[in-house]
């Protein structure tokens, strides 16, 4: 999701009889638990690779590799946006979008500063205080570590205590001296946060990038599924870029597919404590499905009923204008195209202890597969308004 | 590397039982004899060359880091928690923790900055509204794997790059890296060497270490911050990464003793040993109370400078930590060959 403009608000968690989900202690590992634990390995190789907005080849190579044994094609567009297409049963059935966004925020070097300090701007939208501290790469003629610094607290002076220091006030420390710096980095290089990928309790996971990587292993997952299923509707699956930086890809991959119907497929904010309830969703008790003026009402009552019929463990999220997805850009595109939304909750959007729910992400997958196999002319038609 | 395999090693203030044991492991490899006391410090001897007898010389280095303490378990799962020493506070919100005896992965997250409203966004975080989340779903499941009390300390994966060496917990792992790095050496003097606990709590340790010891002369070896950073005076920058071993004037629980801080300036300049003075006098270290144990003690510290200690990630150069070693050395010797007196 990228800035604080048209975000969702709110869900509830509607109770549903959650598929019963392996444990994750089991001895042998069965098939199901396989299929799992290769979702596990895709999320954690794409969060562990850096494609911050404008720069995703390096995440998009990876995605690449990872969808075509599923695909018929796959190219890029003019922006870079990654698109695979996966034939359907019938030509003439409806061609459908599925977007979830690759890029991430990050930073940019401004000016190389005496002493061998890095400044630096963001793309993308980060509350500054989760900065300092924070391990980086940064991507210069070659790749260098650094670290966000900050002056030790005996130096913040009496007047600056109890605020909060500003982005400019911040640096990356790569403990270079200047000299060497300079001849590896110059101002408009790229800089990425570093995380691990954190293994956490049952099946949570944290790490960067979360958002929206957890929306392409939705993809992963549904092409996966796809794989296996009849479906007659065409299927483009669309890694885009540039959202965090204002749904920029979205654009004008909608207006080049010109698809019938587009799913954008992104995070939401997960339960912590403190938040109000409206404003996050639960983690581990189903994708959010989002109604509000950015989604045709059919598809929102469309996914909730394949969620409902196929026994998808979901939430029901609700917005009240454009959201901060992909949706937003897809649904004005050409002479407007239905749009819905799909959301995995989400902790802690924007620092690099993103955390979500491996269940939730499959969950999420196959209930985008099903609701692609469900893509016929009968439904089309009733995406018409009378 | 040693200082990298002790950095990775969870160890905060009165737990540092991990640190101890990966100590005593390379002790005994080596057949170096060592005992521990009842609050946890370690003790070794280097017999050194000569025989004499007598009060010597004590080298001790702290093993605690600063971490935090779970302080209860919400019913939601979240664990709530309390500072152990000076964590800098505004690097806690974005990072990685193990939590207890089974080092548990759990994170330090926070609202995200699209729920917040501006004025939240401009005050800096206060710790109590923080909590760990280690992925739980509620309190009973939770407590299946920690529990109150327990400690946390950084997940952060030790790495170097050139001749730096990034990590947690530098402050002090180098200082024990250097302790043990001068146990595996001969030298011509006896000397004993302590791994202190409890430092960043209040220099806790030290002082019933000194008093078992009983040592004439004692060198703290530290790990000191350096602030050699833009918008920062030169004069207020404490230590330069790169320049040397800090040799410090005073702090707030020490002065040098003066004939200790001559004599390490004498040897770094027959050696040719960088160093640089410390030029801050805040904070405090095991000196302060080794200097006052017993009837007296000529101490004095020597740091190895590091950029960002007490946060998720810290570093400094391996060329400062070798020539502190190169310099405690030489003094070593100097005070086998010359004698030391106030």
């Amino acid at each position: 999701m990228p800035g604080a403009a048209g975000r969702r608000a709110g869900c509830r968690a509607i109770p549903v009889k959650a598929l019963k989900l392996e444990e994750e202690h089991s001895v042998s590992v069965n098939p199901r638990e396989a299929f799992i634990l290769e979702l596990q390995d895709f999320l954690m190789e794409i969060t562990q690779k850096d494609g911050v907005c404008g720069y995703e080849s390096g995440i998009a190579a990876v995605i690449e590799s990872a969808f075509s044994p599923f695909v018929d094609s796959a190219r890029k567009d003019n922006l870079g946006n990654l698109i695979f297409f996966k034939r359907g049963k019938r030509e003439d059935a409806p061609r459908v979008l599925l977007a979830a966004h690759m890029d991430e925020i990050g930073l940019i070097i401004t000016r190389v500063e005496e002493g061998g300090f890095l400044r630096f701007t963001s793309l993308g939208g980060f509350d500054v205080r989760v900065l300092p501290g924070q391990e980086v790469t940064v991507y210069g003629s070659e790749t260098v570590h650094g670290v966000v610094g900050f002056k030790p607290p005996h130096l913040i002076r009496e007047e600056k205590k109890g605020k909060v220091v500003k982005m400019e006030e911040l640096f990356i420390d790569t403990g270079l001296p200047e000299k060497e710096l300079r001849d590896v980095v110059l101002p408009g290089a790229i800089a990425a946060l570093k995380r691990d990928f954190i293994t956490l309790q049952h099946r949570c996971r944290a790490g960067k990038a979360m958002d929206d990587r957890a929306g392409v292993a939705v993809l992963w997952q549904c092409i996966r599924e796809l794989h296996n299923i009849h479906h007659e509707a065409n299927v483009y699956l669309v890694a885009t870029v540039q959202e965090e930086v204002g749904v920029r890809g979205a654009v004008v991959a909608a207006f080049g597919l010109s698809p019938d119907v587009g799913i954008a497929v992104d995070v939401c904010h997960g339960d912590i404590p403190g938040a109000q309830e409206h404003e996050v969703s639960s983690l581990g008790k189903g994708p959010a499905i989002t109604s509000g003026p950015n989604i045709h009402p059919r598809i929102a009552e469309r996914l909730l009923a394949t969620a409902s019929d196929y026994n998808l463990p979901y939430q029901k999220d609700f917005s009240p204008g454009p959201t901060g997805t992909d949706a937003r850009a897809i649904q004005v595109s050409l002479e407007g195209i239905p749009t819905g939304l799909l959301s995995v909750p989400l902790r802690y959007m924007h620092t690099t202890v993103e955390l979500v729910d491996m269940d939730d992400i499959k969950a999420a997958g196959r209930l985008l597969a099903y609701f692609v196999t469900g893509l016929d002319s009968d439904f089309m038609e009733t995406l018409k308004c009378s | 590397m040693l200082i990298k395999e002790l950095s990775q090693i969870p160890g905060v203030s009165g737990d540092e039982a991990k640190v101890r044991s990966f100590i005593k492991e390379k002790l005994a490899a080596w057949g170096i004899e060592h005992y521990t006391d009842s609050m946890g410090n370690l003790y070794a001897y280097n017999e050194g060359r000569s025989k004499k007898e007598g009060r010597g010389l004590m080298l001790s280095a702290h093993m605690d880091e600063v971490g935090l303490m779970v302080s209860s378990i919400e019913k939601s799962g979240q664990l709530r928690f309390y500072k152990v020493g000076g964590v800098f506070e505004n690097t806690l919100v974005s990072s990685a923790v193990k939590v207890g005896p089974r080092d548990v992965d759990g994170v330090i997250g926070y609202k995200a900055v699209h729920l917040q409203k501006k004025e939240e966004r401009e005050k800096p975080h206060q710790v109590d509204k923080l909590y760990i989340d280690i992925g739980a779903r509620n309190r009973e499941d939770a407590e299946k794997v920690v529990s109150a009390g327990d400690y946390v300390s950084f997940a952060t994966k030790a790495r170097s790059s050139g001749d730096l060496i990034f990590g947690k917990a530098l402050d002090n792992r180098a200082g024990c890296a250097a302790l043990l790095e001068l146990l595996g050496r001969k030298h011509p003097a006896p000397f004993c060497a302590v791994f202190t606990v409890q430092e960043e709590v209040g220099l806790r340790g030290a002082g019933v270490a000194a008093y078992r010891v009983n040592p004439r002369i004692a060198l703290v070896i530290e790990t000191t911050t350096a602030a050699d950073l833009p918008d920062v005076d030169e004069h207020e920058q404490a230590t330069i990464v790169g320049s040397g071993p800090a040799l410090t004037l005073r702090d707030d629980s020490v002065i040098t003793h003066r004939r200790v801080l001559e004599r390490l300036l004498e040897v770094a300049e027959e050696e040719k040993i960088p160093c640089q003075f410390r030029r801050f006098t805040g904070s405090f270290t095991d000196a302060g109370v080794v200097s006052l144990s017993r009837s007296g003690v000529l101490t004095a510290v020597v740091s190895t400078p590091c950029r960002y200690i007490h946060s998720p990630v810290s570093f400094l150069n391996a060329a400062d930590w070798s020539h502190l070693v190169e310099l405690v050395s030489a003094f070593i010797s100097s005070v086998d060959t010359k004698g030391l007196e106030p």
